[in-house]
């Protein structure tokens, strides 16, 4: 059986064009899809972005911008939009681009594929309508018994057809690049990320669709009861699942742009390919994350799914944060700056928004996103911190610093090499991973201050002006709020820099033609040139064994300091 | 490179850099580290949230709260009940639009055991500045044993979002030393 009649489409001819770059083989297909998704995805990070700026001026005591009806609404469309369909959009053009481009195969049914993407484009749009309209400021985790409009679960079951649509193209595309040699050997090291995480996203979307279509029943009145707890539990198996997704898909990026922009090759296949595998196998038990302060759920129960089965998972993040920067330190040294301990990461491309943003996001989903995540996570820790704005601060670092990061990194490619357009205002692209990293990591920081302060997530008014009885935090808490308030306007500017660059090189920007040199260069020679050097015993890495213990000793530290809070509670049992 | 099939076909034959292999190990023994302290924590910390949990309909809950809270009245502020049980008792704390009711006092050293549970929405019980953070379900009555360690005026906040009136949902426990107590009650007696 061939792929085609897998995806019940007939083979078609593709148009290919040849990359002056890379060398790799364009199907004309799979680049309309891939702008397509682009797009879609840059639209709803600018809707998206721009709520969040709300909340955060809002949830600055001394700005206090919107009314609470407006605050809550604005919040659950800045989840949905950024969480949802910035990400998810993006991802998909990452699995077309992992699985064509890369494996110089034509994409499987692109009609197929075009539907996928209309059906996301329908969900997302009906879920911003919906939420704009009024009356389903759920959350983006609209826990029952709290009911929104039936079209706001609708919407993300569309959404999410789509996107398990896109996932079957892939899948099929993998299967024809396999049946018509358009490759040697296995697949590239990306393209297996890319494989982890859609096999995760068919574990995720399914979670999703065994909770949301009872839910979706129940709004329209047809089923009566949704028992809350079990809805966490199904739902979480759809909610953090999706940050695996994001997870896969932002190392995959990490290695891409390694590999692109300095010519760095994976230390050891085997090593990198098992760590993604440990994100399959274990991943998922993670969603249990959420259920740490819930009722009736046993501590060995908990322990077992929080810890991933022995933090397996963690250790594949562990390990892909030893071995990218490894392989970029590897790279560099080849290139010439073998130097001291550092000369590499000194003389790295650190004007290229490619790499910056690449290197951004992997140190604040190391050391922010990652270490607070594990904490968070932690069975007893997790009272500490359970719907504190300790967990946006914690998912910012992640899914922010780390993911949107990473995926600004990589439409710095995406734009010359598949827009083949030249980008626009270089020299705003070249400060925009900062601005913004930086933005996003200050919120994150601030955010996990407050938490700890004890300040509530998704709380329009923490002076408890109306309240009775009233409550009072600290001066502290309130300094934490100021300046993540503050940390949002900065990331809110790298935001609108990063969606005026890439809407500007769109439109107007210079047409590649020629393979002329590109603002912010490839690695020299692309794709072939580098790939010969050996990796074992030839080999060092001070600089990244540096950075990896400092890494390290940081997570043992903040662990500790946790549990030295945690002892200091009421006891309780 | 990353975006190429990787140079030898039989990839899973190479073998692993030595400092990839170092670091495995550690991340591994960390792992296998923070997996025990959570089992460990178990028999040598005082922080272990209970399994405890009933399913009750919310309307038994709210008469079971409304009894304790007539039980043990011992004043009213702002026509919020103040409730003061004997140590060890069954203490029922009712989250609901939006309020955490009624208030209690406790006593330092003293254990209780803390039903919780809600009569429409899920709550977060968010006891500050403490730092004790809790699911509220509806149709869950989930007990906790609690013993305060410090005394003061403590405030209960809602930490999961339950509406418009969210910001608004408050509650209060008062904590007193034992010794002020007891002092209290004789000075009760003797008049």
């Amino acid at each position: 059986m061939t792929a085609e009649t897998i995806a019940g489409a007939v083979g078609r001819s593709a148009v290919f064009r040849t990359c002056a770059y890379t060398g790799l083989k364009v199907d004309a297909a799979a680049q309309a899809l891939i702008k397509a998704n682009a797009v879609a995805a840059v639209v709803f990070l600018a809707i998206g972005g721009f709520m969040g700026l709300l909340v955060a001026l809002t949830r600055w005591p001394a700005v206090h911008l919107l009314p609470a009806e407006w605050f809550y609404l604005v919040l659950t469309g800045h989840g949905t939009n950024v969480l949802l369909f910035w990400i998810i959009f993006f991802e998909i053009a990452v699995l077309y681009f992992a699985s064509a481009i890369l494996l110089n195969s034509r994409l499987a049914a692109p009609k197929f594929a075009w539907l996928g993407f209309v059906l996301m484009v329908v969900g997302a749009a009906l879920a911003n309508v919906t939420v704009l309209q009024g009356d389903s400021s759920v959350m983006f985790t609209s826990y029952p018994p709290m009911q929104a409009k039936p079209n706001f679960y609708l919407a993300l079951i569309l959404f999410a057809v789509g996107a398990l649509i896109g996932c079957a193209v892939f899948f099929a595309t993998l299967v024809i690049a396999r049946e018509e040699g358009t490759y040697q050997g296995s697949i590239p090291l990306v393209t297996f990320g890319a494989l982890t995480a859609a096999i995760i996203a068919v574990f995720t979307i399914a979670s999703g669709a065994i909770i949301l279509i009872p839910t979706w029943l129940w709004s329209l009145g047809l089923i009566s009861n949704i028992d809350p707890l079990m809805y966490k539990v199904v739902w979480w198996g759809m909610g953090h699942s999706s940050q695996q997704i994001n997870v896969s898909a932002h190392v995959a990026i990490w290695y891409m742009i390694g590999a692109l922009v300095v010519g760095a090759k994976p230390l050891s296949e085997k090593v990198s390919r098992t760590a993604f595998l440990m994100y399959i196998l274990f991943l998922q038990l993670a969603s249990a994350h959420h259920l740490l302060a819930e009722p009736g759920l046993d501590a060995s129960w908990k322990i077992v799914n929080t810890s991933y089965m022995m933090y397996l998972a963690v250790m594949g993040s562990m390990i892909h944060g030893l071995t990218v920067p490894g392989s970029i330190e590897a790279a560099q040294r080849r290139n010439g700056y073998d130097r001291g301990v550092f000369e590499w990461l000194r003389k790295a491309p650190w004007g290229n928004p490619a790499f910056s943003g690449m290197f951004l996001s992997l140190v604040f989903f190391g050391f922010i996103g990652g270490i607070s995540g594990v904490v968070l996570g932690t069975e007893q820790l997790n009272v500490l911190m359970h719907n504190t704005i300790y967990v946006p601060g914690h998912f910012h670092g992640t899914v922010v610093a780390g993911t949107t990061l990473a995926f600004m990194a990589a439409t710095y490619l995406v734009l010359p090499l598949i827009f083949q357009r030249e980008i626009m205002w270089p020299g705003l692209a070249k400060w925009q991973p900062y601005l913004f990293g930086i933005g996003v990591a200050g919120i994150a920081l601030f955010m996990m201050g407050a938490g700890i302060l004890g300040v509530p997530r998704r709380h329009w008014d923490i002076t408890f002006s109306d309240a009775e009885p009233s409550f009072a935090y600290s001066a502290g808490a309130f300094l934490m709020m100021g300046l993540n308030g503050l940390f949002a306007i900065l990331a809110a500017i790298g935001g609108a820099i990063y969606v005026l660059v890439v809407v500007g090189t769109v439109l107007f920007g210079e047409r590649i033609t020629g393979g002329h040199r590109l603002t912010f260069p490839l690695h020299q020679g692309g794709g072939n040139a580098v790939s010969h050097y050996g990796s074992y015993g030839t080999i060092k890495l001070p600089g990244t064994i540096i950075l990896v213990a400092i890494f390290f000793v940081s997570f043992v530290l903040y662990y500790f300091i946790n549990w030295k809070y945690l002892s200091e509670l009421w006891l309780f049992r | 490179m990353s975006v190429s099939p990787p140079e030898q076909r039989i990839w899973w034959n190479e073998p692993i850099e030595k400092v990839e292999l170092v670091w495995i190990v550690v991340a591994f023994l960390w792992g296998v580290f923070m997996f025990g302290f959570m089992i460990a924590w178990h028999f040598i910390g005082g922080q272990n949230l209970n399994k405890e949990a009933y399913r009750i309909a919310p309307s038994n809950y709210e008469l079971k709260v409304e009894n304790f809270a007539r039980m043990y009245k011992v004043r009213e502020e702002k026509g919020i009940p103040v409730v003061k049980p004997p140590g060890g008792a069954d203490v029922y704390l009712l989250g609901r639009l939006w309020q955490w009711w009624p208030m209690l006092e406790l006593e330092k050293g003293v254990s209780y055991r803390i039903h919780l549970s809600s009569i429409d929405l899920q709550h977060g019980f968010s006891l500050q500045p403490v730092g004790i953070n809790i699911q509220v379900h509806p149709g869950y009555e989930h007990v906790v044993t609690l013993t305060p360690t410090e005394s003061g005026e403590f405030g209960i906040v809602c930490n999961e979002f339950c509406g418009i009136g969210h910001h608004m949902m408050t509650g209060r426990i008062y904590v007193t030393d034992r010794k002020q107590a007891a002092s209290d009650q004789f000075f009760a007696e003797g008049r």
